[in-house]
């Protein structure tokens, strides 16, 4: 299973290549792979959960990808809703209401859902690249240098993510990328975690000690067995996280530090905030971005552990 | 897979209980477990030496982190308000930025040991001085929500596991699913729409009513009444968490043999469980809810900004809005001290409830 991974056999040069072609002239293999995929897919179908999230998540990132043919930008500019009624109760003419400007609330909602789900995505992205490289430094090297790696993935784990995200965000420039920096650079401890105590059962196992013995450099043992070996777990962890990074982005966004130029999830409700809708009774300018955050994090998760369940056993098999 | 940790994410900064179902929330509290065989002594100051690094990274970051990044903190006062290069040079002055930055570095560490953190933009005050002030609430806040998430975390965490796949588990752990997708602050704002708006049962914000002396009867009567809200809001975010880890980790104990030993000794059901399974499942448990207090903590930012709770959640959102920089440093390194402290002392708790690790 650990060579289809793309990303394990690009790094590391002709060796990588090498044992590509060999795989590929082996029908038997892929055939296998084929089967794996197969058996893998319909245990996913199985899980009902999983399939309802996976539902919602297209329909989610449809509609993110869709929004400026479903509901043109003109539709979010405030100089042109001078006619529509602000604060306007969910009718047949207004499906989620207006807000204080009277723009639709299910046209930002819709073009929130390309920043909720791109941050999302991106600083999921972030965080388990730099996860993944630290937890392999910190499980494969010993000395003073994985040491070192040890103590700063400590301190990661120790100080919560959105403590530091808040001062990073706050002291860069306001802007979406920013978001994903503050993201992804400060919530990788668990990723790091998980790799590097994969990393550490991995490193014991015959296959590694024989590899060394044959002259493997670090480099061969990180790129073609150790990155394999954790990738599974790593991917599973991913869709779980991806639902974290949207509420962290919420939340960041809530309190001010984000993209206000831009719509998102957490910038309407802070939007909603600054007005008091929720004590003023314009509940659905509160309820619907909410709903909004709910379903997909929930969707991401359930999604997630489905994928963990499929990929556990594998784990344990190999 | 391990159990959860700090994830990011969530408004409350935490683990994933997606992750904890398929091998077990079993704390592997191992990220540096204790050589076997070392004293006690020795895992303190090697515990100790972790909590002070950490503190020293904290301290350095809030330093370099408001200094070094790209935007002026000078600048970004001045931006809003027409201000002439001589007003901006004083301003300048007044906060020690004209100083070359190890100068700064220097007044900056002084400044700390002599609790000494600078002058607020916004306020005009101390920023010491304003932390004193607003520390008393939080600590009121996060406490009790603590004590509530975990009891009801870890009662309802056994029960679930006691009586897996029945319909009490799987409404248990799919409710605490759903909670766990929530954003602290929605949650917070739909109560307080709920509660405070449409209902008119308990207050919109605050502390106490503008007034009520707080050690009176009645003011502390008011005083719980304006707690209500805010800590159901961190409560249900975060029991879910505990839960999911209680649950996972009382299930992996019910598999041991003594379990069946306790049975056949004629004990029922209900002292197996109590007497023997939870104990033991509750080490591992622990260790992991108090690593995860500081999520808990950090949960208080945005709870406190919706309810307009006098802490310092509410402090660090209003020097956000500022931005009021000095103030921001100022919680971010109380914040931070406050966790690096609760860990150690989870870390001190853990190997006197350990046995095994104690004797070791």
């Amino acid at each position: 299973m650990s060579n289809t991974n793309p990303s394990a056999s690009t790094p590391s040069g002709s060796a990588a290549e090498a044992n590509a072609r060999v795989i590929d002239g082996t029908r038997l293999v892929r055939d296998r792979r084929l089967n794996n995929v197969k058996k893998n897919w319909s245990l996913f179908r199985s899980d009902i959960a999983a399939m309802l999230g996976a539902i919602v998540l297209v329909f989610f990132i449809l509609i993110a990808i869709f929004a400026p043919l479903i509901a043109p930008a003109s539709m979010l500019d405030v100089t042109q809703q001078l006619d529509v009624p602000r604060y306007a109760p969910p009718s047949l003419a207004h499906p989620l209401g207006t807000d204080d400007l009277g723009r639709e609330l299910w046209v930002r909602i819709l073009w929130g859902a390309r920043v909720s789900i791109l941050v999302g995505v991106a600083a999921t992205v972030m965080s388990m690249v730099i996860g993944t490289v630290m937890g392999l430094a910190a499980g494969h090297f010993s000395g003073l240098f994985g040491a070192v790696v040890m103590r700063i993935i400590d301190f990661f784990i120790v100080l919560p993510s959105l403590l530091l995200a808040i001062v990073l965000s706050s002291v860069l420039e306001r802007g979406v990328f920013t978001i994903v920096v503050a993201i992804g650079l400060t919530s990788w401890a668990s990723t790091a975690r998980i790799v590097r105590s994969q990393t550490l059962s991995v490193e014991s196992r015959l296959y590694i000690e024989r590899a060394r013995i044959l002259g493997a450099g670090h480099r061969h043992i990180l790129f073609k067995h150790m990155l394999p070996a954790v990738m599974p777990l790593v991917l599973a962890n991913t869709t779980l996280t991806v639902g974290s990074a949207i509420i962290a982005e919420s939340t960041l966004s809530f309190l001010g530090l984000g993209d206000t130029s831009k719509e998102s999830w957490g910038t309407i409700l802070k939007n909603s905030m600054d007005i008091s809708a929720a004590t003023s009774g314009y509940w659905w300018y509160v309820l619907t971005p909410g709903i909004a955050i709910v379903l997909v994090v929930l969707a991401f998760t359930m999604v997630g552990r489905a994928l963990e369940a499929i990929i556990n056993p594998a784990l344990r098999n190999r | 897979m391990t159990t959860p940790t700090h994830d990011l994410p969530t408004p409350s900064g935490e683990p994933d209980p997606g992750s904890t179902g398929s091998s077990g929330g079993r704390a592997d509290h191992d990220m540096d477990e204790p050589p076997k065989g070392g004293s006690f002594l020795g895992y303190l100051l090697r515990k100790l030496g972790g909590a002070l690094t950490s503190m020293i990274l904290v301290v350095v970051l809030g330093f370099f982190a408001f200094r070094m990044l790209p935007g002026d903190p000078v600048l970004k006062i001045a931006k809003e308000r027409p201000m002439s290069p001589a007003q901006i040079a004083e301003l300048r002055s007044q906060y020690g930025l004209d100083k070359p930055v190890i100068v700064q570095f220097w007044d900056y560490l002084v400044g700390i040991f002599t609790g000494e953190l600078g002058e607020s933009y916004v306020y005009r005050k101390p920023v010491s001085e304003l932390i004193v002030d607003y520390l008393g609430p939080t600590l009121l806040l996060t406490a009790t929500a603590a004590v509530l998430a975990i009891g009801l975390g870890l009662w309802l965490g056994q029960l679930s596991a006691w009586r897996r796949n029945s319909l009490f588990d799987k409404v248990a752990s799919s409710t605490s699913l759903v909670f766990w997708s929530v954003p602290t602050f929605w949650l917070g704002l739909i109560l307080l729409m709920i509660f405070g708006g449409t209902l008119q049962w308990l207050p919109t914000g605050g502390m106490i009513t503008p007034g009520l002396d707080p050690w009176s009867p009645a003011g502390i009567i008011d005083v719980i009444k304006h707690l209500i809200l805010p800590v159901i809001t961190m409560v249900a975010v975060v029991y879910a968490q505990y839960l999911m880890v209680m649950r996972a980790s009382l299930i992996e104990e019910m598999s041991e043999d003594y379990l069946t030993t306790a049975r056949a000794k004629g004990l029922t059901e209900d002292e197996v469980r109590k007497k023997h399974a939870v104990p033991n499942a509750l080490l591992p448990t622990i260790t992991v809810v108090f690593m995860h207090i500081g999520g808990l903590i950090t949960g208080a930012v945005t709870v406190e900004a919706v309810f307009s709770w006098p802490g310092l959640g509410k402090l660090t959102f209003e020097a956000i809005s500022g931005p009021d920089l000095p103030l921001l440093q100022g919680t971010f390194v109380v914040f931070s001290a406050i966790i690096i402290v609760m860990n150690l002392a989870a870390d001190i708790v853990y190997r006197f409830l350990d046995p095994r690790v104690r004797r070791a």
